[in-house]
């Protein structure tokens, strides 16, 4: 692309001759691009609109009066004057002698039923080749996602660019030379054992099948294709489902902001949860006498030891019923769970729900267990939680600071905007405990130590303090309490700092200088941030960052923490909070109480209610006797979990509304089988803020029910006068309460799929980038607020537990692994239960990578299979928490960070000790979820 | 089916990964490759991207092949994908790959030459019985042409070519551990300045010369570009004089077209000559850096412009330029400028498409003055005897002296330096000796592999640049292989033709594929004539680079000019 940047610079429009007729065409457009608005088909192959252009196959090549050779098309770029002829006998020559050596290579089967060769050869009236064919490759069939067929390869490069170029995974090489040049993965490996993260992109990109989805699936007839969102990670990208017979064949990715058309290996090839014979089918009630038992591991396949199948009347009586009991005695004993699993106006109706249903703000989510310590220092500086720059703006940055985030395995697609900012220049700053992947392109590593990020942090700010790097005038206009943080950060010199961070005092200096005097530094986090009792403290030091170097309000600048869950922005922007009505207005603010009493028709609580943790300690202590859980599983993603499984085995009364019976569900009194993603309507806000409708493309199995029916059926039986049909009706609601969305309508959301708030007014653009101006704070001004100690992780590392324990979440798998175990192709790339650790440390174990291991901390142990990995810190133990066999939250200390009420999983002490029991079988998962799909 | 490491284990019957996803990196072969890098003595940060090529060199060097644990350290020093490693490492012939399980390849290689001089003076026969005469100690090869056509058949033992080679003498060279490249005599650093050499760029950067002058004298003279395409070199210094700094410059020494051996012939002569041409060059574009690109199997060369290029750094004449010398690795195809351009960045050889031209947009995406290693060697003699006095050379309408790379059934083979224009049949008279006995001239080729073959009725056309093409044929870089009555145009077609399906480099169609079906075509006795020219149309017509573009001249002149051989 560099390459003909000079030339792109002229853009005044020019006319050219093409197949004899003047045209308007522009000196930054291609001629093919050009020819195909002016209605003229050149035949292609190697052009793909979304791919650099490389001109290797010859097929779009077009005669230029005067030039010696014919050109590429999709490469040249029209000039004035230049007559361009695209069909006359010798530009068609060469086409069809191309597409004719292709197909000479052509298998005798095919793989695809939309070969673009095949396609172009029929158009062009190319018949049967007349040169003898090439030795055929093998097929290559080890990758449980996708089928290798080479033999159908034509060699267009389309794969590699899609790998290297717009994904940046780098797996795809062209190898050999001449007629053995082959499409490799790595050291022509078999796919399977590569690098490969099956991203699925070159499949995408694959014009002949020679890279399918494996099994056939491509093959299929498909009866409808459905547009939607994916429903995994918080980037939101838009995908199409194809379907057939009310099953999804496969997926690809569509055209969206976040996205342009890419996804990653849960987006692509995650689908098939949906059909698993595990899903609930009919509502279960507990058979009396049936015992709770924490400890009983979860029998998904053979529930009907503890429950039976009830009809919804029924079901939803009982539910109902149980919860009015209780709040007849004490509304403060029920408690709700939402999802940010589900769509914006199921959030915004569970929340009702419970505030106007139960009476209390007894509700939350998992965003307190993911960014509640972002938001709370977000809100407490800006008044705002959401990002003020979306993703890929990081194209327009110069410096990006990504902290305590592994965006290639959490957040795939939004990765692959920074990976392509890098390689366009950007200089990129990971910092993390973790040698992660983006190490690789980084222009500056910084692997400081676990719980050391106030430390690092305000040290650079030390810097930028003391060496004049401050925004001197950003800082006077737009900012509040900069002198206290001035003083704060004076004894945080890099050089005392170094030495407890790990990172040397001039590394700190030339990271800090390189932020703050960029033209733009953006910065991106994780729950590396989050996740500890100083994480809003960690946020706090970022949030200064930004603002004393006045890096936020323009494009290529700002504050990203990117979002986990895929509506976990939307739950919480529609009031799955328990101290903020919809759109983060303060329950105890007494004009929003009246603001919503009137919206509503109710009497609402002003107190703000407990959190998720809290809520599980008081169910444990007997305070909260009776809860409503949709689409949780804190019986999985709460710390300590068996004190969690306890709490939630305490309950006198529990519904779960669910589409598995997860370790949640089974201590359940009365599960609802609720719909999964593809199977409705219903909009959901990714990281960027963008609001996205997803559509349903499947009926919901058995008497499985769209979750929105099922919440006002129960509201109705808790009394309320609710007859919501459809969530447009929803949506309508939520817009009179929320300022943000207000001019987001429902048309529009069909029509475009997609609107970014805030957009107050209808027709409003929406904001890409916030704060340019004021912050929308009282005064509108942003405000410091220093990190003044450094407090330490709760429970460090002593003699008898001396490694530290950070947890989080692997490519393959979701969450508590509920779906994503259940979907074939991502349970085959990780079946088991894993635990990484430096080698050298698995050494010192005495331990191979593939042995048992035993960690245990002070509230529980586990056992799994080592694996050596030096991303892993020394000191360190790194294990997904998705693995009910081996479940890391088992082991994680409850402690909360005072303001956010975020739980520590990114620390705490334990020991490990070579062999233990290998890890059990909690009924799914474990490589055999390919075998159980339907057909 | 081969074994393939990775660090996935059967447990319980399931395949699971006790790592990270593919290769693990041996920390063995990472200690080797670091202590390769760190010993490198180099102008250049060793794990930048463009040393890839030269940092698979120490590799291969000292352990005999690019072993995959090396490929994989390699890979995690130099922050590259396994795959962008892998894909340069297998793009060249020098490079032996070996994977996990594979056998490592002899110690010891003998590459004969195959090109169609050497095959007219036996190489077939050579590669049928060396194999065995040499044991499975000894790896045998075939090997694109090696440049020294004048000795043919040449074999080239580890690095020693071994002249006129026969059984017995490659036997004799391997068993005596000869694998070097004998020196040669040639006119050193002191003896190039004693006869006055750096002069001529010490007075252009003394302001004793313009810019302006040297560059007239240049367009003045007629002197056009030495590598084939016979682009005017004064034109291309101002064209790249033009562009925006930083400028860079690109020597071409990638001597690979069959048949032609000039370059190294001058360089084992009088390389300062070469140099001093180049510095000029340079001087006139405005070049701020120099890169010598010279082919892998001019490994005598190689010594000499190492030896001779320290000797000028270490006592400069004058204020030098950096100037780096990179090494190929095996690919005909880096001949082709932009294809080099990618090699010396360290990447497969693969064209590009233009426009952008290099002199625009070239090494480094810099603008760039590239120039074949001869163009550049002319330029201290054409400023000192005047553009006049090389204007007036020729014959036969034309201008200029070239330098013809003669082989085949003549007398006396070799460098003849000749008045542009000269027919080949009075190059073979007056140069070359005449015919060998017993052969009569039957054909010949007047621009090596690409040029085409002309039959010996057309023996006086003036050889030159543009003088051959109305009858499908060019000149390139003056290779002239002479063909005998004893001899088949056929065959020439066929090897040259396998030879451009060998040297492809595999990035578009018509020449990937389009060499390997005309092959295929033309193994027939009777070659389907039609459909061969409708191939050759679109090779000629939609190839990226001239290889295919070039590749089925020798073809259609043999259709042309020798039906009776095909029909």
């Amino acid at each position: 692309m560099e390459r003909i940047s000079n030339r792109q610079l002229a853009t005044l429009p020019i006319e050219f001759k093409l197949n004899g007729r003047t045209v308007a065409g522009r000196p930054d457009e291609t001629i093919i691009e050009c020819a195909r608005r002016h209605g003229v088909e050149i035949p292609h192959l190697c052009y793909s609109p979304s791919l650099r252009p490389d001109g290797n196959c010859r097929a779009c090549v077009v005669e230029i009066k005067g030039e010696r050779a014919l050109a590429p098309s999709c490469c040249r770029y029209p000039a004035q004057g230049m007559e361009v002829t695209t069909d006359g006998a010798r530009a068609r020559t060469s086409q069809k002698m191309v597409l004719e050596l292709l197909l000479s290579d052509m298998p005798g089967r095919e793989y695809t039923r939309s070969s673009e060769l095949d396609a172009w050869a029929r158009k062009l009236g190319v018949g049967e080749p007349r040169f003898r064919r090439r030795e055929q490759p093998a097929q290559d069939v080890s990758h449980p996602a996708i089928a290798v067929n080479l033999d159908a390869c034509i060699q267009c490069t389309r794969c590699l660019r899609a790998c290297r170029e717009a994904q940046v995974n780098d797996v795809i090489g062209y190898a050999w030379r001449g007629e053995h040049s082959k499409i490799v993965f790595d050291f022509d490996d078999p796919m399977g054992a590569s690098t490969c993260v099956a991203c699925g992109e070159c499949v995408q990109a694959c014009p002949t099948g020679a890279l399918m989805p494996a099994r056939g699936a491509g093959m299929a007839q498909i009866d409808k294709t459905v547009d939607s969102v994916c429903p995994f990670c918080g980037v939101g990208c838009q995908l199409t489902y194809h379907v057939k017979d009310n099953v999804i064949q496969f997926v690809t990715g569509r055209d969206g902001p976040s996205n342009h058309g890419r996804l990653c290996v849960k987006g692509r090839y995650g689908f098939d949860y949906a059909h698993h014979p595990h899903r609930l089918t009919k509502p279960l009630i507990r058979k009396p006498g049936a015992k709770k038992d924490p400890e009983a591991a979860v029998k998904p396949g053979a529930w009907s030891e503890v429950f039976r199948e009830a009809t919804w009347e029924e079901a939803l009586d009982l539910a109902a019923k149980g919860l009015r009991d209780i709040k007849a005695r004490d509304p403060y004993a029920l408690a709700g769970f939402g999802s940010a699993k589900g769509s914006n106006e199921e959030a915004y109706l569970f929340q009702k729900l419970v505030r106007t249903g139960f009476g209390t703000n007894n509700v939350d989510h998992c965003t307190r267990l993911c960014h509640a310590s972002s938001v709370a220092a977000l809100m407490e500086g800006l008044n705002s939680g959401a990002v003020s720059n979306q993703v890929n703006d990081v194209m327009n940055a110069e410096v990006v600071l990504l902290i305590g985030a592994n965006p290639t395995v959490n957040h795939p697609v939004a990765a692959t905007w920074i990976k392509n900012a890098v390689k366009k220049g950007v200089k990129l700053i990971l910092a993390d405990p973790r040698r992660t992947e983006l190490a690789r392109l980084a222009t500056h590593v910084l692997q400081f130590r676990p719980d050391m990020d106030v430390a690092l942090l305000n040290a650079m700010l030390n810097v930028i303090v003391t060496e004049g790097l401050v925004n001197e005038q950003f800082v006077k206009d737009r900012t509040s309490g900069y002198d206290a943080l001035r003083e704060n950060v004076k004894a945080f010199t890099p050089e005392k700092m170094a030495p407890l961070c790990g990172i040397p005092a001039g590394k700190i200096r030339e990271v800090a200088r390189l932020y703050a005097s960029s033209k733009g530094s953006m910065i991106l986090w994780g729950m590396g941030i989050s996740q500890h009792v100083h994480g809003t403290d960690n946020a706090r030091c970022l949030i200064a960052l930004c603002l004393s170097t006045g890096q936020i309000g323009r494009p290529g600048t700002g504050l990203h923490p990117l979002r986990g869950q895929n509506n976990v922005q939307g739950a919480s922007d529609s009031g799955l909070i328990p101290m903020v009505f919809p759109d983060y207005q303060r329950v105890d603010n007494p004009e929003a109480g009246k603001r919503f009493e009137a919206l509503w028709g109710a009497k609402l609580d002003r107190k703000p209610g407990l959190t998720v943790v809290e809520i599980v300690n008081a169910a444990f202590e007997g305070k909260v006797r009776g809860m409503y859980i949709m689409g949780e599983n804190p019986a999985m993603s709460d710390p300590e979990a068996e004190h969690a499984r306890e709490a939630l085995a305490r309950l006198e009364h529990l519904v779960v509304q669910d589409i598995f019976l997860t370790e949640t569900a089974a201590l359940a009194d009365v599960v609802l089988p609720a719909s999964a993603w593809p199977e409705k309507t219903g909009t959901v806000t990714n990281t960027d803020r963008m609001v996205q409708l997803g559509r349903p493309a499947l009926a919901p199995p058995g008497e499985a029910r769209e979750d929105l029916w099922i919440l006002n059926e129960l509201g109705r039986r808790l009394g309320l006068a609710w007859n919501y049909q459809h969530p447009k009706q929803v949506f309508e609601e939520m817009r009179k309460g929320m300022n943000s969305i207000a001019g987001i309508t429902w048309e529009r959301l069909e029509r475009d799929s997609v609107v970014t708030y805030p957009c107050e007014n209808e027709g409003d653009p929406g904001q890409p980038v916030v704060f340019t101006e004021v912050f929308p704070t009282a005064t509108g001004r942003a405000k410091f607020v220093p990190a003044a100690d450094l407090i330490p992780a709760a429970e460090r590392p002593d003699d008898e537990y001396p490694m530290v324990l950070i947890t989080g979440r692997q490519l393959e798998h979701w969450h508590t692994g509920a779906i994503t175990r259940r979907s074939g192709v991502l349970d085959a790339i990780e079946p088991e239960p894993t635990a990484s650790f430096h080698p050298l440390d698995l050494v010192a174990l005495g331990a191979q990578p593939g042995d048992v291991v035993t960690v245990q901390s002070r509230r529980g142990k586990i056992s799994l299979f080592a694996r050596a990995d030096e991303a892993t810190p020394s000191g360190a133990v790194f294990i997904p928490f998705c693995y009910y066999e081996a479940a890391a939250n088992v082991l994680t200390n409850p402690v909360l960070d005072p303001f956010g009420k975020i739980p520590e999983f990114k620390y705490c002490a334990v020991k490990v000790t070579r062999g233990g029991k290998r890890p059990g079988d909690p009924g799914y998962g474990k490589g055999r979820s390919l075998a159980e799909m339907p057909g | 089916m081969r074994r393939v490491r990775d660090n996935r284990r059967v447990n319980g019957g399931r395949k699971l990964r006790f790592g990270p996803k593919g290769r693990d990196i041996d920390p063995k072969a990472l200690a080797e490759v670091q202590a390769l890098l760190d010993a490198a003595r180099r102008d250049a940060d060793p794990r930048r991207r463009d040393q890839l090529i030269e940092n698979l060199h120490l590799i291969q060097d000292r352990y005999g092949c690019l072993a995959a644990p090396h490929l994989a350290a390699l890979a995690r020093e130099m922050r590259l994908a396994l795959a962008e490693v892998f894909e340069v490492a297998t793009f060249y012939h020098h490079f032996d790959v070996v994977k996990e399980g594979e056998p490592l390849p002899a110690t010891l290689t003998v590459r004969v030459c195959d090109s169609l001089s050497c095959e007219l003076a036996g190489a077939q026969e050579l590669l049928a019985k060396l194999p065995q005469a040499l044991g499975c100690d000894v790896r045998v090869v075939a090997a694109p042409c090696v440049g020294r056509c004048e000795v043919a058949p040449c074999a080239v033992v580890g690095q020693n070519p071994v002249a006129r080679a026969s059984v017995a003498s490659v036997q004799k060279a391997v068993r005596a551990g000869e694998t070097r490249c004998a020196e040669t005599q040639y006119v050193d650093y002191r003896g190039y300045r004693k006869r006055g050499g750096y002069r001529l760029i010490a007075d252009c950067l003394a302001g004793k010369r313009t810019r302006d002058e040297i560059t007239k004298i240049m367009e003045d003279s007629g002197l056009r570009g030495l590598g084939g395409a016979g682009f005017p070199a004064g034109r291309k210094w101002r064209i790249v004089a033009a562009e925006p700094a930083p400028r860079l410059m690109a020597l071409n020494i990638d001597e690979g077209e069959p048949g032609t051996f000039k370059d190294r012939w001058y360089l084992e002569r009088d390389p300062h000559r070469f140099l001093e041409g180049m510095l000029v060059a340079a001087w006139c574009a405005g070049v701020g850096e120099i890169y010598v690109y010279l082919r892998d199997e001019y490994a005598g060369c190689r010594k000499i412009l190492e030896d001779e290029m320290r000797k000028l750094k270490a006592s400069p004449p004058c204020a030098l330029p950096p100037i780096h010398l990179r090494r190929g690795a095996g690919a005909y195809i880096c001949g082709e400028e932009s294809a080099m351009i990618e090699s010396i960045e360290g990447k497969r050889g693969m064209p590009r498409l233009r426009p952008p031209y290099v002199a625009q947009v070239g090494l480094f995406d810099y603008p760039t003055l590239e120039h074949n290693m001869e163009t550049v060697y002319w330029v201290r003699e054409i400023v000192e005897r005047g553009a006049a006095w090389f204007a007036a050379q020729g014959r036969n309408g034309r201008k200029g002296l070239r330098s013809f790379s003669v082989s085949g059934r003549v007398k006396r083979p070799g460098v003849h330096l000749a008045p542009a224009g000269i027919t080949v049949v009075d190059l073979i008279n007056e140069h070359c000796g005449g015919m060998l006995e017993g052969h009569d001239f039957y054909g010949y080729l007047p621009g090596g592999a690409s040029g085409g073959i002309l039959p010996a009725s057309m023996g006086h056309i003036p050889l030159d640049f543009d003088t051959l093409q109305p009858h499908g044929c060019f000149i390139g870089s003056a290779a002239i292989v002479i063909l005998s009555s004893r001899d088949k145009a056929a065959a020439a077609a066929r090897n040259l033709m396998k030879f451009f399906r060998d040297e492809s480099c595999g990035q578009c169609t018509p020449c990937r594929v389009g060499t390997a079906k005309a092959l295929g075509l033309m193994d027939e006795k009777r070659w389907n004539q039609p459909l061969l020219q409708e191939l050759s149309q679109a090779m000629m017509d939609a190839s990226i680079c001239g290889l295919g573009q070039a590749a089925p001249n020798p073809a259609l002149c043999v259709m042309k000019y020798f039906p009776h051989e095909v029909q």
